[in-house]
């Protein structure tokens, strides 16, 4: 099978750890993984701010990077979200981009998705202990449908002291720029979330997405609780030999 | 065509819900009850095995229905007009009022009492009927405390949520002459000086104006569904009834109404059945008014009829169902919307009508959440229809002579990429210029138009080396593709 990686413009820019996550855990699982270099964005932030033709260029860069993989598999659900979702519909009225996304689309997968229904695992062999509480990003769980495969996957994790989060399946006000454009609300529901991640008492937060971890940690960074965040790729990936 | 809708988008959204935001007791108000009808919502649905082939009957029925509108709306007309009502057409809110206020001054009454209605508050009836002298009093107890307190309402179906019942208690004693002395904030005596106050309206009232939930053209019925029985007062005292309704309200055949109620009390109140459905059909002798007339407004709807993805909007039943499980309406409540319809559904449906360039800011009043599809009853895809007036937005602006500061920077993202290699030199410039600013792995507080972010969230500084540099340094064999 031929695995290629799609580290998104945004993992690749600010969390390349993830990205290291994702390929030892897929070389420990006996996979050889390729990172496409012409790959870039799948263009979330212009098609949900909406500029669609801002966005197709990407469409097609993305649907020429990957042609000819097996498998695609994403640390993000949003991420696989627009690609699954939106390169169709972005991709309708030109019939050259709508076949190649065609065959793209569908084998894009979020690392849960991969690892749970492609590869058929749960336990992954990681290990780590500590207390972490797992918030259901909003695409993952509404859009993806996801549902408990982070969950099992988590919770075969040797170590793991997993807590349940309180509300969490509320949106925890990021929405890209969403944030920007609507600061105040975003800030109060930021808020919201943050408590029921201390009433957890985690550690750790962990998510399928690091731009929603991105604006929870940098609340909780900012009022030094002490409560890190970090993404789900990185803690399949830990093993006992690793100290963190 | 702005001037259909009242009380239209002034200020933009996120300027109304910073002030929004600011009222800890409003917050407080809005979480509880929202919370509240959430959970209950979320038990009675669960009890039906069918819940999920429902909304899908109930999606397939509203969109067949908007697509042959025309036709099921002059069945409806004949239908009504054969059992002894009359049907009006308005075009717009001023069209409808002026119907409205003819129909009244034609009895020779000076006041109507009204059924909570959200077609007669999107063209501002009351004010319309204030203006020619005639006095409107709201019967549904929310409706009669915002109506009293000069205020708007806050929600689609619980209008004064964003009030808990000490703030009720003081409206009733300041502005409602009846109401005794040493009324307390006791839900049973709140409810029953509302209820002494409005049982001396309904007696002596001779005309109605309702708005409706459903109408059926095959057989020209009419439906109203309610909790407090003030409507079914409204529709069986007076001699008049004049209601009015969006024409989007109709559906082809009674049967289809099975679907509609079982779908609308559990998605609004959590209940398996609302107390009161009154249904009519025409006129009768020696039963109920002897005059009904039914007024069909357009007022942007063909319009949005027009849009093949935005006319879902069209199907809503008014359940709020998506107000109640939206994070953003949650903490700002209804008022920040500036519009009847308020919530998810609100920041589609108001632009929509109003027409693009109008309420421009609400399309942009969602995270995306997704929670409000879920939740909808009649599955609007608000998600989708919430990105594609975003386009439609962004599109009407592309003309101008000076761009939006965002347009040229969603232009230079997509420049950047758009090749790999600009990628990566963006990546090194970034890395640089973070830790410049940056302390201790994290960016602080920054000036200029980031402040909004950085004000409550640290930001990590970028990484010296990207995943794309660290796999092109790590795996030198493949870097030739």
């Amino acid at each position: 099978m031929r695995v290629a990686l799609f580290i998104t413009c945004f993992n690749d820019t600010l969390f390349p750890e993830t990205g290291k996550a994702v390929v030892r855990l897929l070389e420990r699982l006996g996979h050889q993984v390729d990172f496409p270099l012409g790959q870039t964005c799948c263009g979330q932030p212009q098609f949900n701010t909406g500029y669609r033709p801002e966005a197709r260029p990407l469409v097609r860069r993305f649907a020429e990077a990957f042609a000819g993989y097996d498998a695609v598999v994403t640390p993000s659900g949003s991420c696989a979200a627009m690609v699954r979702e939106h390169h169709p519909l972005l991709a309708a009225d030109d019939p050259g981009l709508r076949r190649a996304v065609a065959q793209v689309a569908p084998k894009v997968h979020e690392l849960s998705e991969f690892l749970v229904d492609v590869l058929g695992v749960t336990d992954v062999g990681a290990y780590y202990p500590h207390r972490v509480t797992y918030h259901p990003t909003c695409h993952s769980l509404r859009m993806l449908r996801v549902g408990e495969r982070p969950l099992r996957l988590l919770r075969a994790v040797k170590g793991i002291e997993l807590v349940e989060l309180p509300a969490a399946e509320e949106c925890c006000g990021f929405g890209g720029t969403f944030a920007v454009k609507n600061p105040d609300v975003s800030a109060a529901m930021l808020a919201d979330k943050m408590r029921h991640v201390l009433d957890s008492r985690a550690e750790v937060l962990t998510a399928g997405d690091n731009s929603c971890l991105l604006h929870i940690g940098g609340g909780l960074g900012r009022l030094r609780t002490g409560v890190r965040t970090v993404h789900l790729a990185e803690i399949l990936a830990a093993t006992e030999g690793e100290a963190r | 065509m702005s001037e259909g809708l009242v009380w239209l988008g002034t200020p933009a959204f996120p300027q109304a819900a910073k002030k929004a935001l600011a009222d800890t007791q409003l917050r407080r108000n809005l979480g509880k009850a929202t919370g509240t009808i959430r959970d209950k919502r979320l038990r009675v649905c669960a009890e039906l095995d069918d819940w999920e082939q429902l909304r899908d009957s109930a999606a397939a029925l509203k969109l067949r229905t908007l697509r042959h509108l025309p036709r099921y709306l002059e069945q409806l007309e004949a239908s009504v007009t054969a059992a002894g009502g009359t049907v009006h057409w308005a075009a717009d809110a001023a069209e409808a009022n002026r119907i409205v206020a003819e129909l009244v001054k034609a009895t020779g009454e000076r006041e109507v009492v009204k059924v909570k209605s959200m077609a007669t508050q999107e063209i501002g009836l009351n004010e319309a009927l204030a203006a020619e002298g005639i006095t409107a009093h709201e019967t549904d107890l929310a409706e009669l405390i915002v109506q009293l307190a000069d205020d708007r309402p806050s929600h689609i179906l619980v209008p004064a949520i964003h009030r808990n019942r000490a703030e009720i208690r003081e409206i009733f004693r300041s502005r409602m002459p009846d109401a005794p002395a040493d009324l307390t904030d006791e839900p049973r005596a709140l409810a029953e000086a509302a209820r002494l106050h409005l049982r001396e309206k309904f007696l002596r009232a001779k005309v109605a104006v309702s708005g409706a939930n459903f109408a059926v053209a095959e057989t020209g019925t009419v439906l109203v569904v309610e909790s407090e029985g003030n409507g079914r007062m409204c529709l069986t005292l007076p001699d008049t009834l004049i209601t009015v309704m969006g024409i989007e309200k109709v559906v082809p055949t009674f049967a289809d109404l099975e679907v509609f109620l079982q779908l609308l009390p559990r998605s609004a109140t959590g209940e398996r059945m609302n107390p009161y459905t009154s249904a009519w059909t025409g006129v009768h002798a020696a039963d109920g008014p002897s005059t009904f007339h039914l007024v069909l407004l357009d007022n942007g709807r063909t319009a949005t009829l027009t849009d093949q993805v935005g006319r879902q909007a069209l199907g809503c039943i008014r359940c709020s169902a998506c107000l109640n499980v939206c994070p953003v309406y949650e903490r700002v409540g209804g008022h920040a919307y500036g519009s009847v319809y308020p919530g998810p559904i609100g920041a589609i449906l108001t632009p929509q009508l109003a027409g693009v360039g109008h309420a421009a800011s609400l399309p942009f009043a969602s995270t995306l959440c997704g929670a409000c599809y879920d939740a909808c009853p009649v599955k609007i895809n608000i998600p989708e229809v919430l990105v594609h007036l975003r386009a439609k937005e962004v599109d009407a602006k592309r003309g101008r002579r000076t761009p939006t500061v965002e347009s040229l920077l969603m232009r230079a993202a997509t420049e950047v990429l758009a090749s790999p290699e600009r990628l990566r030199l963006a990546q090194k410039a970034g890395a640089l210029g973070g830790r410049l600013v940056g302390r201790g792995g994290r960016i602080g507080p920054l000036p200029g138009p980031f402040h909004a972010w950085s004000d409550t969230r640290d930001l990590p500084v970028p990484p010296a080396e990207s995943f794309r540099a660290w796999w092109q340094r790590t795996h030198p064999e493949e870097n030739d593709r």
